[in-house]
């Protein structure tokens, strides 16, 4: 079912987040062809979160792959796919990964804990959107390093307030 | 109020095989944020912990959020360890649980 998920998951758009890896948040989000607009207001209760969350640290990009659909028509339920390049090891693995929306009246919509039981770090769920947003994962790794991902979701019909 | 709780696991598996558990549960996650057609603020209502364990072992969990659909779909990977049983929980704002257990067909 999901024995190959590396090779599912290479859509273009996850392509496209691939190669913006390596290059400083700021520039990545002046990059016309990444997928974040970069000038999407981000909630304050969204700043307070990931400020607490990476207390102060550089989350690194190119790890993860955030998987949402491009254009959700419906904001009440916007599948998402999460996974994050680990080997999953006891010295080396996926604590924790955030799940946060920018635009939501509540920034943090999940946190998923993993540990090397899982084997492959890959979560899958349901989510909300009020309105066109980035949508953010954050992934704690064992070795208290931070790996982040960024996906823009254009949304025609806001979800009911998430 | 939770219901219906359906657990998806590969028919047969084999120790240290990675597999896919895909879990989805009936419920409202009714976000405190939406208004009756009286005006009303309805108050909210989130399954906002789920947890899974094979054997003993707690193997993931989650905390959600009200930004999480209704009728929560929550799918993980897990390498086989042997054979075993899961014991799945669904926990309510008002600290109520939900538990579903599922085998493992382990060939």
């Amino acid at each position: 079912m999901t024995e190959l998920p590396h090779i599912q998951i290479l859509t273009r758009r996850s392509f496209v987040v691939s190669a913006a890896a390596g290059l400083c948040l700021s520039s990545r989000l002046a990059h016309a062809e990444t997928p974040s607009s970069g000038t999407l207001e981000r909630s304050t209760l969204f700043n307070e979160d990931f400020r607490a969350l990476t207390a102060g640290a550089a989350p690194v990009e190119g790890k993860i792959v955030l998987e949402l659909p491009e254009i959700a028509e419906n904001g009440n339920f916007v599948p998402v796919t999460i996974t994050v390049d680990s080997p999953m090891t006891a010295e080396n693995h996926v604590k924790a990964i955030h799940l946060l929306s920018t635009s939501n009246p509540v920034a943090k919509v999940a946190t998923f804990h993993l540990s090397p039981f899982n084997a492959v770090a890959r979560v899958q769920s349901r989510m909300r959107l009020s309105k066109t947003q980035d949508v953010i994962a954050l992934a704690q790794m064992s070795d208290g390093t931070l790996a982040i991902a960024t996906t823009l979701v254009k949304v025609t019909i806001g979800g009911c307030s998430g | 109020m939770a219901t219906k709780p359906r657990i998806k696991l590969p028919d047969t598996v084999k120790t240290g095989d990675v597999i896919e558990v895909k879990t989805l549960i009936t419920h409202v996650m009714e976000t405190g944020n939406r208004k009756d057609s009286a005006g009303k603020p309805v108050p909210r209502d989130i399954l906002n912990t789920f947890v899974a364990k094979y054997g003993q072992d707690e193997v993931f969990r989650a905390e959600l959020g009200p930004g999480i659909s209704a009728n929560p779909y929550i799918s993980f990977q897990m390498r086989v360890p042997g054979p075993g049983t899961f014991e799945f929980s669904w926990t309510d704002d008002h600290g109520v649980t939900t538990v579903e257990t599922a085998a493992l067909n382990v060939v």
